[in-house]
């Protein structure tokens, strides 16, 4: 199809059935972010101090460990699908694939640590 | 992945006729507030989950950032505190009116605005009672 124009090298090839992904997802995770920060906002509010013995022995109940899990699952999707549109908008070329994949590499570390963090704690490891 | 596009495409001339409307600046502020806690609130969770993790020492050295000797926040935990809280609040309530946009209500010029500006109305609503609770409600 040679060098032509953005539409001429696309024309032809049908849809790239993806595109609703990202957007779908965005919708997803925004309804399960609404639920859990909802929660965590009443609960954090709720406690009595900010103490270490009371929001650890909080923090290792399974009524807070279970969605504080689920939370940072549902929280670091949506901001990497979020991020991804910044990136996506404001850099371009080789810029735009290094910053995504540093993205990858951000979101990945940081629920990995929050997630085992909060397994830690939950299932009673001494520090 | 965009592709690099020709350099000398013509532009619209009314990209540069615009004033600022109640929904663009929401729509901004959606961006900005949700990047912010992306980039920052993420960071801050992760740290305070870690450092509780960690135990006690690990945990008072997270909060000595944010907070006095007494237990009271210092002024970087009001700002980060409040801040967070305000782009929290903003987000969820530009982040409801983008789910019922997306149903195709709330377009008629009016309706859109109205919404546009309530959000702003509760996201400094919702902070103030927030922050009022955790200072006076205890």
């Amino acid at each position: 199809m040679g060098n032509g124009t953005e539409l001429g090298r696309v024309r032809g090839l049908g849809s790239a059935r993806e595109g609703a992904h990202h957007w779908w997802h965005q919708r997803l995770t925004a309804g399960s972010n609404l639920v859990l920060m909802v929660w965590f906002f009443v609960s954090l509010a709720r406690l009595p101090g900010l103490e270490y013995g009371l929001v650890h022995d909080w923090m290792a109940s399974a009524w807070v460990a279970i969605p504080m899990a689920l939370l940072v699952a549902s929280v670091f999707y949506h901001a990497r699908l979020g991020l991804q549109v910044l990136i996506e908008d404001y850099l371009h070329d080789e810029k735009q694939f290094v910053f995504l994949v540093l993205l990858n590499a951000f979101v990945v570390l940081g629920a990995g640590i929050a997630i085992f963090s909060i397994l830690k704690i939950a299932f009673g490891a001494s520090a | 992945m965009a592709t690099a596009s020709p350099k000398s495409r013509p532009l619209s001339p009314h990209l540069g006729v615009w004033k600022w409307g109640t929904h663009m600046l929401v729509s901004i502020l959606h961006r900005i507030t949700g990047d912010g806690m992306a980039l920052v609130g993420t960071v801050l969770v992760v740290w305070w989950l870690a450092a509780l993790a960690g135990g006690p020492e690990s945990y008072a050295a997270f909060m000595d950032v944010f907070t006095v000797k007494g237990g009271a926040l210092n002024i970087i935990g009001y700002i980060v505190g409040v801040g967070l809280t305000l782009c929290f609040f903003q987000h969820m309530a530009s982040g409801i009116r983008h789910l019922v946009l997306d149903t195709g209500a709330g377009y008629e010029l009016k309706t859109n605005k109205m919404f546009a500006t309530l959000t702003m109305v509760f996201s400094v609503l919702a902070t103030l009672a927030f922050w009022a609770y955790q200072i006076w409600g205890k």
